[in-house]
């Protein structure tokens, strides 16, 4: 076991937080129709941030919360624990849906929000957001908006929170 | 070995009941939407085996299963070679040689989904046995206890009462099990023939045939169905004395509490056990407990098909963990 190394700062996050919003107002020429889903569980914290430091550049945007853990591509194969129940209180379909999770890992936990966003109804376009990128896809997904890119061996784990980024 | 199955409610214990109830609350939300469908049990075959009549066990099983996306066959004893003198091990086992990844088993026997755990692979679920258990209804009747009185953290402190034939009731074994196991205070009250012989500490918390002493200081108050076979018995003068002493009357009715709730498992004898329209108890969940029923039991079937042993509990960064070990 690796001592824990702590790879950003809760000033970096906060940083990387807002940059993130400014990107997403940027990208989509403003918020308007568009919302925020964070994925349980790591990303509601998030979502949660950006939708405030998006209220306080712009204008507020609806924030939900989904769990993927019905759609995972490895039920049986691993123990579940879901979050905390879905909660889209907002009409899905037409809408630029940010999905926003704290770490991009191997892509598999986007592919089943994908697919369970899609169980809400049509996005007119969905776009990720994750706070840490840390390599190792093993599926076609890339993230729009990047708080830190993060070389990592497979083995270790990484956590994103407000209060920082840690490698163990 | 046998996979992980649901014979009682002791295969859970307190930590399990809860594990599914969270669960449940997961698949109440996949039922509110539009299109009540979620792939998690693609590619699991779920087999109702019913050896005694159901109405809404089987359908609430059959639609659980479907709604997880499972594969369903439905067996029943009437119309299968049971009729030509196959035995209830070489049925199993030939059903099982179809490729079945659950049993969902009722029958009038005691102890009979034991034995088809003992012979299968398969997870095996009780849904009924003879005057044992039905593990199911105890869990959706818990479930609608905590949702109506946003009870998440357990049932220390509610006082329940249980009223009817507890002695031929599978329903009253599990469900006053798993309310006492989350902390409720069970009174069964019913007369002294239809009391069941381990009655007692090990069984309730208090036991009365007065009805009336206590309806007004119960939180749940839970019908019984009275079996009318029992009246052949001679262990009840008549249904009409019944329902003069246990039954919940108009009367009775006036006395429950504001936030009484009322259950029944179902079928309901409108005028023995009830005598009053439930649609016109405000405590009344009983429509609430068919309707939960079919969460709980997607989240049962989750819990034994889908979630690959228990629940852990969650690590920080679990997002994404790959199925590889450390490589330091």
């Amino acid at each position: 076991m690796v001592a824990a190394k702590q790879v950003l700062g809760p000033d970096d996050v906060r940083r990387a937080v807002t940059r993130m919003a400014h990107e997403i107002i940027e990208r989509n020429r403003g918020v308007d129709g568009v919302v925020l889903v964070g994925i349980q569980h790591g990303g509601v914290w998030l979502a949660a941030s950006l939708a405030e430091e998006i209220a306080r550049i712009d204008t507020p945007v609806p924030v939900g919360s989904l769990d993927a853990s019905l759609y995972r591509d490895d039920i049986g194969l691993r123990p579940v624990a879901p979050g905390a129940v879905s909660d889209l209180s907002f009409d899905v379909d037409g809408v630029t849906a940010v999905l926003v999770d704290d770490v991009l890992f191997t892509g598999r936990t986007v592919r089943a929000a994908l697919d369970a966003l899609a169980d809400y109804g049509r996005p007119r376009a969905v776009q990720l957001a994750v706070l840490v990128d840390r390599g190792h896809r093993e599926l076609p997904i890339r993230p729009d908006f990047v708080g830190k890119n993060l070389p990592t061996s497979t083995g270790e784990d990484v956590s994103a929170t407000a209060e920082g980024v840690v490698i163990s | 070995m046998s996979a992980r199955s649901l014979l009682t409610i002791d295969d859970l214990g307190s930590s399990g009941i809860m594990r599914v109830l969270d669960l449940a609350d997961h698949m109440a939300e996949v039922n509110r939407r539009p299109n009540p469908k979620v792939p998690a049990l693609r590619g699991k075959t779920v087999c109702n085996v019913f050896f005694e009549d159901s109405t809404r066990t089987r359908l609430s099983f059959e639609t659980a299963a479907k709604r997880l996306s499972a594969d369903t066959m439905t067996f029943a004893a009437s119309q299968s070679s049971i009729n030509k003198g196959e035995s209830l091990r070489d049925t199993i086992e030939t059903i099982a040689a179809m490729g079945v990844d659950a049993f969902v088993v009722r029958h009038k026997s005691s102890g009979a989904p034991q034995l088809i755990a003992g012979w299968t692979q398969a997870s095996v679920i009780n849904a009924g046995d003879g005057w044992h258990a039905h593990p199911t209804q105890a869990l959706l009747d818990a479930y609608t206890v905590r949702t109506a009185l946003s009870r998440t953290g357990g049932f220390d402190g509610l006082r329940m009462a249980i009223v009817g034939d507890v002695k031929h009731s599978r329903v009253a074994r599990s469900t006053v099990q798993a309310f006492r196991m989350l902390g409720a205070h069970v009174t069964v009250v019913a007369p002294r023939t239809l009391l069941p012989p381990d009655v007692g500490d090990r069984f309730a918390d208090a036991v009365t045939d007065r009805l009336d002493d206590l309806i007004g200081d119960v939180d749940v108050l839970y019908l019984l169905r009275m079996q009318h076979e029992r009246m052949h018995e001679a262990l009840v003068p008549s249904l009409r004395e019944y329902t003069t002493r246990f039954g919940l009357t108009p009367r009775r009715a006036a006395m429950l509490g504001p936030q009484t709730l009322v259950m029944h498992p179902g079928p309901m004898n409108r005028g023995v056990e009830i005598a009053v329209d439930p649609a016109e108890l405000p405590g009344a969940v009983i429509t609430q407990q068919v309707t939960n029923g079919i969460a709980v039991r997607m989240a049962v079937l989750f819990d034994l098909l889908g979630s690959g042993g228990p629940i852990a509990p969650t690590t920080d960064a679990a997002t994404d963990v790959t199925t590889e070990g450390p490589t330091e």
